[in-house]
């Protein structure tokens, strides 16, 4: 049967172009492949191919002629022993309109259907991270931190852990500390200082059935493996339609350690709580780096999971029990209040504290909650305590433009504005490089005082 | 570690060898028909044609194992089609819909199938070579006795995580052949005005990685070439590069005019060198096969590939709840 050669899109925009030149003349017989005109846009000329065999039965659209437009029939082509004749009838009416068929299909759910609404978080859940009468004992961040990858490696052949330094020197921040003794090479592996190379082959195990553990010796160094994080991890489950994804954590301290200046101390939690496809915790205290790293390593999601260098030796509760983990997604209220909220996660949870009980010596009672995880966050426990407080300030490290506090600030306003007395007050980190003199880089730095007058400010005293 | 040119060409019977025309000839029927679609608006976006280099996935396919892992860049329909993926799911991701292999969310450039061992179409160039070593890291670490063929072309053989990737894979043995696909253009780069030296399979000897050149219009060269990197990797002694030369036909992608190179180069190329025509007068000449029977593997090839047309433009866009799904496991 006679098939219609329609003039073809050339680019996503193209809408019509110029039938420059024809390769071809009528009578000829052409094969796939073969070249049978010159179409121009306004960007470039480009070769159009026959993609079916026949011989060349008539030219409609005259070489020369400008503003073809897309999918209309610019020649017919006939199969062996057909006439022009016969074609020419076929040719003739219905083409345009079924050609501009696909056209009208394509912008359809986009703009006519409403986009529907994002699944609403859980409600806002009270439990207590280990039932009361736990024995607990205490033990530093660093500690707890590995105790979680041993646990979690003594339970899954799958798990192992990978990085700079992790095995033979047992960690540069000593976090691996005897993993390469009971777990031996095999999966306690050091890398070469290589890290978007070593993440990119993470990801790779991940799909091939294995559960990695990266280990970033900063986070800061993770900059040259972002691709890989983002890219390759955080996305494929969506753009393979479910069919894998990468069940793994990348871990190493984050933010600003102390003197070590403005490439080795940035806060990357609100970048990575950008990414749809990741999961972020940013653990303060050693029960929850504990509970929330087992989570992370047992989550087959890619996680990301920011520590910080200065917490590494502090000491905290941890409950001992065979099996504790913390779930994602629950915020935990450290200090009920009810004249101002204080919202932080990580580091920042310090400088919330302290300024809590100095506050309180005024005889203002703050409520302080740590997020401990920015993906998924916990909106409803933060909404109800503003909704008890009626006023908000978020303390974080990180750089003040696009901060975790930006986005808290309105998802508050979106939906708890009637409850709001003051405006809710960020206290960021400053919007400067890390110095490194030890009186600047006090200044870069939150500080207590900072969050003391914010709160001042809020509650109007 | 002595790098060299192949010239071994394996026995082979006239089944396999009208195999090897019927799998290559489906690759590039079915391309001219997505680049049909393409120009009629029913494929979006980026469209990277594999027309031209045919005999590469079909060459190395016949040299894997069930089992076996590959993985690619964005030109990747071929090596869906090579691996044994369903024309159908793969035009219907081209159309971005429902039934496509990623129910019509990643598109071209991001197709997977995990039951094909397929570990995608990357779009970012040189992405993918980490990540199959990984997959071959994977492997050797459930003591799988599988292969990986991450396949990359020379313009990501430029790419710092591709040398880190050699290393990483040298110094722990890993069973991954990297296949760098040298179409000699990357984009519309000439090789020689991007690369320091005219050959790629020598860049693994800083590591330790043996490797070779094949000629990539020769299905039966690259088979034979697969076969011993196969056999090399699996023997438990780590990675192997197979520099295959190839050309592409099309431009870079649809919206590619090729300016960058000669009409005449491109018609000499598929006048003396294609490999389909290769094969076809092999066969005929041989005696192994007919005119007819040729005729009736293009017929058969054509009904697939327009099937596979219809199927895609037939199934439905993806639900609009489906924006919402498959984020998180």
């Amino acid at each position: 049967m006679a098939t219609e050669i329609l003039m073809p899109a050339l680019s996503p925009t193209m809408e019509e172009g110029t039938l420059a030149k024809w390769m071809v003349s009528e009578g000829d017989t052409v094969a796939s492949g073969d070249i049978i005109a010159e179409i121009e846009t306004d960007k470039a000329t480009m070769e159009f191919e026959a993609v079916d065999e026949g011989v060349i039965g008539k030219i409609l659209v005259a070489e020369g002629t400008e503003n073809v437009k897309v999918n209309s029939a610019i020649a017919v082509l006939l199969e062996e022993g057909e006439s022009a004749d016969s074609a020419a009838a076929t040719s003739s009416e219905p083409a345009p309109q079924e050609a501009s068929e696909p056209a009208a299909e394509t912008p359809a759910p986009a703009a006519e259907a409403a986009v529907p609404a994002a699944p609403i978080s859980p409600a806002y859940d009270s439990t207590p991270d280990w039932p009361e009468g736990t024995e607990l004992k205490q033990q530093t961040v660093r500690e707890a931190l590995r105790d979680a990858m041993a646990e979690e490696m003594r339970g899954d052949d799958t798990v192992f852990l990978m990085g700079e330094e992790v095995a033979e020197y047992q960690g540069a921040y000593k976090i691996s500390q005897g993993l390469l003794d009971e777990f031996g090479a095999k999966r306690v592996i050091d890398t070469p200082i290589t890290e978007h190379g070593f993440a990119g082959i993470a990801v790779g195990a991940s799909f091939g059935g294995l559960r990695p553990i990266v280990e970033f010796m900063t986070f800061n160094f993770a900059m040259q493996a972002i691709d890989q994080i983002i890219n390759s991890a955080a996305k494929t489950l969506y753009m393979s339609g479910g069919q894998m994804g990468a069940p793994m954590v990348f871990r190493g301290p984050n933010g600003a350690a102390a003197r070590v200046g403005a490439q080795h101390s940035q806060d990357y939690a609100a970048w990575y709580a950008h990414i749809p496809g990741l999961k972020v915790v940013m653990p303060f205290s050693a029960s929850d780096a504990k509970g929330l790293l087992k989570s992370a390593i047992r989550d087959d999601n890619p996680v990301i999971f920011l520590e910080n260098e200065i917490l590494y030796g502090r000491s905290f509760d941890v409950p001992v029990l065979d099996d504790f983990t913390v779930p994602f997604g629950k915020a935990r209220i450290w200090r009920e209040g009810s004249d101002v909220t204080l919202v932080s996660f990580g580091i920042g949870m310090h400088y919330a504290l302290e300024a809590a009980d100095k506050l309180a010596e005024e005889g203002i009672s703050a409520e302080v909650i740590d997020l401990r995880s920015l993906r998924p966050i916990d909106y409803e426990t933060v909404l109800a305590s503003v909704q008890k407080t009626n006023r908000c300030v978020t303390v974080e490290e990180g750089f003040p433009v696009g901060a975790i506090g930006n986005h808290l600030s309105a998802v508050i306003m979106e939906r708890a504005f009637d409850y709001l007395d003051a405006p809710v007050i960020n206290c960021t980190g400053k919007d400067v490089p890390m110095p490194y003199a030890a009186n600047l880089e006090k200044l870069a730095l939150v500080t207590t005082d900072e969050v003391i007058a914010a709160v001042k400010k809020v509650t109007y005293r | 570690m002595a790098a060299r040119k192949t010239k071994a060409k394996p026995n082979i019977s006239a089944q396999e060898l009208t195999q090897y025309y019927e799998d290559m000839l489906l690759i590039r029927r079915f391309e001219e028909k997505a680049g049909q679609l393409y120009g009629m608006g029913l494929i979006g976006g980026f469209c990277h044609l594999y027309i031209g280099q045919e005999a590469v996935v079909v060459g190395l396919e016949a040299a894997a194992e069930e089992g076996d892992k590959r993985l690619t860049s964005y030109r990747d329909h071929g090596h869906m089609l090579a691996a044994g993926m369903d024309p159908n799911g793969v035009m219907a991701e081209l159309t971005g819909r429902i039934d496509g292999y990623s129910k019509g969310k990643g598109g071209s450039m991001h197709m997977f199938s995990k039951e094909k061992h397929f570990y995608g179409g990357h779009g970012i160039v040189g992405a993918q070579v980490p990540i199959g070593a990984g997959l071959a890291f994977a492997d050797k670490y459930l003591e799988n006795n599988r292969v990986t063929f991450t396949y990359f072309g020379d313009g990501a053989a430029n790419q710092g995580q591709v040398y880190e990737t050699f290393n990483m894979a040298a110094i722990w043995d890993l069973p991954v052949i990297f296949v760098i696909e040298n179409n000699q253009y990357a984009m519309g780069t000439a090789q020689k005005r991007s690369t320091s030296s005219p050959d790629f399979y020598v860049r693994g000897e800083a590591f330790g990685i043996p490797g070779e050149a094949v000629d990539g219009m020769d299905v039966l060269a690259v088979k034979a070439a697969g076969q011993k990197a196969v056999a090399h990797c699996r023997s438990g002694k780590g990675p192997y590069i197979l520099e295959v030369k190839t050309y592409r036909y099309r431009g870079h992608s649809m919206s590619d005019p090729a300016k960058y190179r000669t009409r005449e180069e491109v018609q000499k190329m598929r006048q003396e060198r294609d490999s389909i025509e290769t094969v076809r007068s092999m066969l005929l000449t041989g005696k192994h096969a007919s005119e007819e029977d040729l005729k009736a593997i293009d017929k058969k090839v054509k009904e697939i590939v327009n099937a596979s047309a219809e199927f895609a433009k037939d199934s439905p866009e993806p639900a609009v709840e489906e924006l919402w799904t498959d984020i998180y496991a």
